[in-house]
């Protein structure tokens, strides 16, 4: 180790960015703990009795009950079927997500058509709105229509997503060349084939980005789940978990290892994805400004 | 496979210039040296009509329309059964002397100005030492925003197991150096801090990713001319660095006050056990945001109008807010 430590500074330059470089690092490494520091500590409680969780001071090992919590937890709950609506909505939201918004962010970019500019004006307004505004008619809309309770409820509204036709709108106009449709145009293509032969292929990791971005929006979405889901048997995954920490304060260890089958499959599937995703969240934003 | 027939490019002269119906056309390249009509009828253009119209029926119906719906709303007396009674702007004066709207104005500004500032300085700080490094790079992208992707209801939660005034991590921790345990959810300033941590906590690492993008886009070789000048790290940070980074940062305060200012899963969701009480938002209301204090007008009071005005008047004052902000974040650019 010394010798190592003695060598290094020898090479001039170096040894000036050195020891920044390591604070660096030891700062980010911090601040890594604290951001996953409670999937640990969830995992912990998930996996140890409520009573080792009460001492003090608390036990701060991994324990064998997280099996029997889970237990628990199927037997308060109607857990997994609180998690088939959820992937079921969520899926059904984002395929047509994806489809609508691209759809349309094709037209808006590549097309000229009257009243253009005030359709997409009108969108860009309403994407900086609180989305509270609408609630409440919506509501009220649902019940009108008798769908109050019921999961096509949750996905309706969620599909007209502007956000989505907007960054797909940025990206299309930059990334399909419009000299690759006119020769496709001139090969016979119609509208629709340009936009499903030429554009989407072209378009895929703006595409996968908001596939992710839909997805974990609509699989942690809670208002309008809690406002629009008035039966109590017929939930999604967040109601169904928020409703086991109002019932069950006193059995922590339970409560957490709900917390922990709910949270996890999302954590896992983004750590997949992660690294397109992110290039694509970035390059969205600064494009934005 | 199906590859395009002969004729296929048979038709495109005739299609071109011809006479014949109009179809689609780019944007950007008109067919030249046509006989073509200057103005052509609304129905030519059906396919990108049709095209955007799925989207533009549901936003009409579930965006469009019901924003304006709210605003009416707003002027009526209604629980959503009965019938609607037209009450001028009685609502919102009921509003002007309601202390609880007062309280959770304050609360949510208290808890935004609490979650937002030290999100963005972190962010920002934390996005500068990830430029500066070289390894790891990816995972300390990825470790930091994962906190982002964790639903509100699950990390609420955790932060109420972990502030817990009796049996929570913290007051333990504490207990074991010896200090008396601290009513972190029952305290109104204290509640205040733990909603704030938690938002803190979600929502630095997307900053800093949204400025580490930012960073990576100015060019080394300002850098490099302002080291060969003789400016120092600190010097180039602040003279350089976040002038060049002000539009993105002015986008993330714009973002954050919306996003900072709706705050309404993580208390709803920390006191729900109080649930008992008719009152949301935990001891003393003291976490009771606006939303939540419209989630509980309109939908657990049934008072749609008054829900409607609570919401319009915090729509105002988001509006307030972001151009406050531009304001201070757009005013040194012409000192």
């Amino acid at each position: 180790m010394t010798a190592v430590d003695t060598a290094r500074p020898a090479t001039g330059g170096r040894r000036l960015r050195r020891p920044r470089g390591l604070a660096a690092h030891m700062i980010l490494v911090v601040a890594v703990l604290i951001s996953v520091f409670p999937f640990a500590w969830t995992i912990i409680m998930a996996t140890n009795t409520t009573q080792d969780i009460y001492k003090s001071p608390p036990k701060f090992t991994f324990g064998s009950h997280l099996l029997e919590n889970i237990r628990h937890v199927l037997n308060t709950i109607d857990f997994f079927g609180s998690m088939l609506n959820t992937v079921m909505v969520a899926t059904v939201t984002t395929v047509l997500v994806l489809f609508i918004d691209s759809l349309a962010a094709f037209t808006f970019a590549k097309f000229d058509f009257p009243g253009r500019k005030l359709l997409f004006g009108t969108l860009l307004l309403f994407m900086m709105l609180p989305l509270q505004l609408a609630i409440l008619p919506q509501f009220i809309l649902m019940s009108k229509i008798g769908w109050v309770g019921m999961l096509k409820a949750l996905a309706l509204p969620s599909l007209a997503n502007a956000f989505g036709i907007f960054w797909l709108h940025q990206y299309i106009q930059n990334g399909v060349p419009d000299e690759l449709l006119d020769a496709a145009r001139i090969d016979g293509a119609g509208f629709f084939r340009q936009y499903w032969n030429i554009a989407l292929p072209m378009i895929r990791p703006a595409l996968s980005f908001l596939a992710i971005y839909a997805f974990v929006n609509c699989w942690n979405d809670y208002v309008w789940p809690l406002v629009v889901l008035t039966n109590p048997g017929h939930v999604t995954l967040q109601v169904e978990l928020a409703q086991l920490n109002v019932g069950h304060t006193t059995d922590y260890s339970m409560v957490m290892a709900g917390v922990l089958m709910a949270a996890l499959p999302l954590v896992i599937v983004f750590s997949i994805f992660a690294r397109g995703f992110i290039a694509g969240a970035t390059e969205g934003a600064v494009q934005g400004t | 496979m199906s590859s395009p027939p002969v004729t296929g490019s048979a038709e495109v002269p005739q299609r071109l210039g011809g006479p014949g119906p109009a179809r689609f056309r780019p944007r950007r390249t008109p067919p030249t040296g046509t006989a073509r009509p200057r103005r052509r009828g609304l129905l030519s253009y059906w396919r990108q009509y049709l095209a955007i119209s799925p989207f533009y029926l549901i936003f009409a119906a579930f965006s469009f329309f019901p924003v304006f719906y709210s605003l009416y709303l707003a002027f009526q007396r209604w629980d959503g059964m009965g019938t609607m009674q037209f009450v001028g702007l009685q609502q919102f004066r009921f509003l002007w002397d309601d202390p609880v709207f007062w309280l959770s104005i304050r609360n949510t500004l208290v808890i935004w100005v609490l979650s937002t500032v030290p999100t963005l300085f972190g962010a920002l700080m934390l996005a500068t030492l990830l430029h500066s490094v070289r390894r790891f790079k990816g995972f300390y992208r990825i470790a930091l925003y994962v906190p982002n992707v964790t639903s509100i209801v699950a990390v609420a939660i955790f932060f109420g197991a972990v502030f817990s005034n009796n049996f929570g991590l913290v007051n333990a921790i504490l207990g074991v150096v010896g200090i008396s345990p601290i009513p972190w959810l029952s305290n109104p300033w204290l509640i205040k801090v733990v909603i704030s941590l938690l938002m803190t906590w979600q929502w630095t690492g997307y900053n800093m990713i949204i400025y580490l993008a930012g960073l990576q886009a100015i060019p080394n070789s300002i850098y490099e001319a302002a080291k060969m000048d003789g400016a120092g790290p600190i010097r180039t940070f602040f003279q350089i660095t976040i002038p060049i980074m002000r539009p993105i940062i002015l986008f993330t305060v714009i973002i954050s006050t919306i996003n900072g200012l709706q705050s309404f899963s993580e208390p709803q969701v920390l006191f729900a056990n109080n649930a008992a009480n008719a009152n949301l938002g935990g001891p003393g209301q003291a976490g009771l945001t606006t939303l939540l204090y419209f989630y509980q007008s309109a939908f657990l009071n049934n008072d749609y109008g008054y829900g409607a005005a609570i919401v319009w008047a915090f729509f105002v004052l988001i509006i307030i807010l972001v151009a406050v902000n531009w304001r201070i974040t757009t005013r040194g650019r012409k000192a």
